[in-house]
C-alpha cells in the first residue's frame, strides 16, 4: 500500500513534468505515509517541545524560588524588624527598608495618577476617533474629502501618533533617568522652591527641592506608565460593543456624555486591569528611580524631599555591598517580588473577567 | 377644543432645541474635553521629542568613527569611546537571544499546536504573563543568585541568563499568537496529506506564522538591549575590551566571556552621576546610540508587525 502510493507521486511529477516546481515538490515530500523515521523525528519533536514548556514552567517556579532561597538567612536574621524601621547602616550591620516600601509605593501611586490622567485622555483621543473626524472635517470645508491622496491621511495621521505614545516605551529608562537629571530637575527645580518657600507648611511642599527627589522621580515614572496604560485602556474602549455605542448615541447624549456615563463604565474592567498593571510596573521600575529619587532613607511627606524604593535600593548599594548588606538586599528583592506578584496576579485577573464580562454584551 | 389646541402646540418641535450650539452647557462641555484630550494627547509627545532633541543635541557633538571604536577614557582627560560598551551590549543580548528564542518558539509550538487547553498549556501562559510583570531588576538578582554565586564571578553570560527572563515572555506569548492565527484549512490541508505533526508545524505553521515570531523576537531584542537594572547584577562593567587579543570586540575563549563586561546602559548610568565633563558627554553619546539601536530594532519589529496583519 505504501509502496504503491510512495511509486505513485514520482510517476505524476514526471507526466506533468514539473518537478521543478516548489509545490510539487511539497507534494512528494509530504503526500505519502511518513517514514519509520519521520515517525521518531516527530516523537522527538514533540517530547522536545512537551520538556521545553514544562521547563519554561518550573523556570518561573524556580526564579521565584531561588530569591526566596538567598533571602531566607536575612529574613532569620533580621526578622519583621527589618519592614518596620528605617535606618540603613551597612557598617553596624542595621538594616530597615520602611523609608523604602513607603517611597515605593509613593511613588508608584504618584506616578500611576499622572501616567492614568494623561494614558485615559489618550485612550479615549485614540478609541473614539477625534483626530480623523477633526481632520475629515478639516478636509470636507475645503471641499477635499473626495480626493484619493488626501482623504487617507486622517487615519494615517492617527496611526502615527499611536506608534509615537507606543515609542515611548521604548525609550530604555536609563536614557530616562539621564534625560531627567539634565532637563526636568533643571525646569522644575524654581517652581518647586517657591511652592517651598511660599506654602512651605503644606506638608507636600515642606522641603526645598535641592536636585534629586520624590516629584521628578515620579513625573518621570509617569511618562514610563502611561504608555502601559494608554495602551490597554485603547483596547478596553475600542471592545466596547457597537450597540451599546450607537444606542447611546440614540437616545441623544453629546459625545463626553456618552463617554462619561456608558463608554468609560462598560470599559471599566479593562481600564482598572490597565492601572494594575501600570502600577506593576511603576513598582518595578529601578533604573529612572535609582537616578532621580535621590537615595536616602528618609519618611518624609513632601513631594521635594530625596527618597528611596526598593527597585532604586537594590541598584544603588547592590555594585558596593559586603555580604552581610548582600543578604539585606536579598531580603528587600524579596519583599519587592511579593509585593508586584500580587499586583499582577490582580492586573491579569481583572482583564481577563474583564474579557469575560464584555462577552455577554455581544 | 381648546385642550387638543394644547395638545397640538405641545407637540410643535422648537427646531432651535435640536441645534448644536455652544451655548449650551452640555455642548460646550463636550467640546472643552474633546480640546483637554487633544492638548494631553500633545502634551504626552512632549518627553518622547525633547528626549530625543536632547539626545541628538548633546549626543551627535561628540560622535565620530573613534568615539565608536576606542575605551572609555580616565577622569578629565579629552578623547576616548564607547566601543566597548557597544560591543558588550551586542554580545549580552546576541547570548540572551540564543536562550530566549528556542525556548519561546518551542513553548509557543507547545501550548498552540500540541497541547493547547492542556493544563500544562494554561501553566505555561500564566508562568508567560508571571515574567511579563518581573520586575528586571529582580532578574538580575535572580541570575545573582543561580549564576553569579555559583560560578564565582560577574559576566556577559549570567547578564544574558537575566536579559532572557525577559525576554522569554514576550516571544513566547506572540509565537503563541501567531501560530494560532495560520488559517486551520492550511494545518488540516497538510494533515490530509498526511503529513507528521512535526511536518505540519516545521513545513507549514513556522513559516507561515514567521513575520509575527519575528516581531516578537525584534521587540523583544529592543527591550532587553536597554534594560540597565539587571546588568549591575551580572555583567558590572569593564573599562576594558573583552578579549586581549585582537579583534578585542568578540570573545576568544571561555575566559573572555566569564568576567565583568561593559554595556551601553550601565556605562550611561555610571556616568550620568559623574563629576566630569567628559563622562558626562560620553553618556549623551551612548544614550544616543543606544536609543537608536532599540528604535530602529523595535520600529522594524512594528514595522514587520503592520504588513504581516494586513
Amino acid at each position: 500500500m505504501s509502496m504503491s502510493e510512495r511509486s505513485l507521486a514520482p510517476a505524476k511529477e514526471h507526466a506533468s513534468g514539473v518537478a521543478a516546481n516548489p509545490a510539487t515538490n511539497f507534494e512528494a515530500e509530504i503526500a505519502r505515509p511518513p517514514s519509520a523515521r519521520e515517525i521518531l523525528a516527530d516523537k522527538i519533536f514533540r517530547q522536545a517541545s512537551f520538556v521545553i514548556a514544562v521547563f519554561t514552567v518550573l523556570l518561573v517556579a524556580y526564579v521565584i524560588y531561588d530569591i526566596g532561597r538567598v533571602a531566607m538567612p536575612a529574613v532569620h536574621s533580621y526578622g519583621f524588624r527589618f519592614l518596620a524601621t528605617s535606618t540603613w547602616d551597612p557598617n553596624k550591620n542595621i538594616f530597615g527598608v520602611l523609608p523604602a516600601i513607603v517611597g515605593t509605593l509613593y511613588s508608584s501611586i504618584l506616578g500611576l495618577a499622572g501616567g492614568t490622567i494623561f494614558g485615559l485622555a489618550i485612550a479615549v483621543f485614540l478609541s473614539e476617533r477625534f483626530l480623523s473626524i477633526g481632520l475629515e472635517s478639516v478636509l470636507a470645508f475645503f471641499h477635499l474629502e473626495q480626493n484619493r491622496y488626501l482623504n487617507r491621511w486622517p487615519d494615517r495621521i492617527e496611526n502615527w501618533l499611536r506608534t509615537i505614545i507606543e515609542l515611548l516605551a521604548a525609550i530604555p529608562s536609563v536614557v530616562f533617568g539621564l534625560w531627567g537629571i539634565f532637563v526636568v530637575i533643571p525646569i522644575i527645580r524654581p517652581p518647586c522652591n517657591w511652592l517651598f518657600g511660599h506654602l512651605g507648611w503644606i506638608p507636600f511642599f515642606g522641603t526645598p527641592l535641592s536636585g534629586p527627589g520624590l516629584l521628578p522621580a515620579s513625573i518621570v515614572l509617569a511618562i514610563m506608565v502611561l504608555p502601559t496604560v494608554s495602551a490597554i485602556s485603547r483596547d478596553a474602549l475600542v471592545a466596547v460593543p457597537p450597540k451599546i455605542r450607537e444606542a447611546a448615541f440614540a437616545i441623544g447624549a453629546t459625545r463626553w456624555e456618552a463617554i462619561l456615563a456608558i463608554f468609560i463604565p462598560t470599559a471599566s474592567a479593562g481600564i482598572v486591569g490597565a492601572m494594575i498593571l501600570g502600577f506593576g510596573r511603576a513598582l518595578g521600575e529601578t533604573m529612572a528611580l535609582a537616578m532621580l529619587a535621590g537615595n536616602a532613607n528618609v519618611l518624609s511627606w513632601s513631594l521635594f524631599s530625596p527618597a528611596n524604593t526598593l527597585a532604586a535600593l537594590l541598584a544603588n548599594h547592590f555594585p558596593e555591598a559586603g555580604t552581610a548588606e548582600v543578604g539585606a538586599l536579598m531580603y528587600a528583592a524579596l519583599v519587592l517580588l511579593g509585593i508586584t506578584l500580587i499586583v499582577n496576579i490582580a492586573g491579569t485577573l481583572i482583564l481577563q473577567r474583564a474579557e469575560a464580562g464584555l462577552k455577554g454584551l455581544r | 377644543m381648546e385642550l387638543s389646541d394644547r395638545a397640538v402646540r405641545q407637540a410643535e418641535i422648537n427646531l432651535s432645541d435640536l441645534e448644536r450650539s455652544l451655548r449650551r452647557p452640555r455642548v460646550l462641555f463636550s467640546a472643552v474635553m474633546s480640546l483637554l484630550t487633544g492638548a494631553a494627547t500633545v502634551a504626552a509627545m512632549v518627553p518622547l521629542f525633547s528626549v530625543l532633541y536632547m539626545l541628538i543635541r548633546k549626543g551627535a557633538a561628540d560622535l565620530s568613527m573613534s568615539t565608536l571604536t576606542q575605551l572609555p577614557p580616565p577622569a578629565m582627560m579629552p578623547g576616548g569611546g564607547i566601543g566597548n560598551a557597544i560591543a558588550g551590549t551586542i554580545l549580552i543580548v546576541l547570548i540572551a537571544t540564543a536562550i530566549s528564542v528556542p525556548i519561546g518558539i518551542f513553548g509557543a509550538i507547545y501550548t498552540s499546536e500540541f497541547g493547547p487547553d492542556t493544563m500544562i498549556a494554561q501553566a505555561v501562559d500564566f508562568a508567560a504573563k508571571v515574567l511579563t510583570g518581573l520586575p528586571s531588576i529582580l532578574a538580575g538578582v535572580f541570575a545573582f543568585a543561580a549564576f553569579v554565586m555559583l560560578t564565582g564571578g560577574f559576566s556577559a553570560p549570567a547578564a544574558g541568563i537575566a536579559l532572557t527572563l525577559l525576554m522569554l515572555p514576550t516571544i513566547l506569548l506572540t509565537a503563541e499568537d501567531a501560530i494560532k492565527r495560520v488559517p486551520s484549512r492550511m494545518r488540516e490541508a497538510v494533515i490530509g496529506m498526511g503529513a507528521t505533526r512535526t511536518q505540519v508545524v516545521t513545513k507549514v505553521l513556522l513559516p507561515a506564522a514567521l513575520p509575527g515570531i519575528l516581531t516578537g523576537v525584534m521587540l523583544a531584542i529592543a527591550r532587553a538591549a536597554g534594560e540597565t537594572a539587571p546588568l549591575l547584577f551580572t555583567s558590572l562593567f569593564s573599562e576594558y575590551w573583552i578579549s586581549r587579543s585582537s579583534p578585542a570586540f568578540i570573545p576568544h575563549s571561555i575566559n573572555d566571556l566569564m568576567k565583568p563586561t561593559a554595556s551601553l546602559a550601565v556605562l550611561i548610568y555610571n556616568y550620568s552621576g559623574s563629576p566630569f565633563d567628559n563622562q558626562i558627554a560620553l553618556a549623551w553619546t551612548a544614550a544616543l546610540i543606544l536609543v537608536m539601536m532599540v528604535l530602529v530594532t523595535n520600529i522594524a519589529g512594528q514595522l514587520l508587525a503592520s504588513r504581516y496583519n494586513r
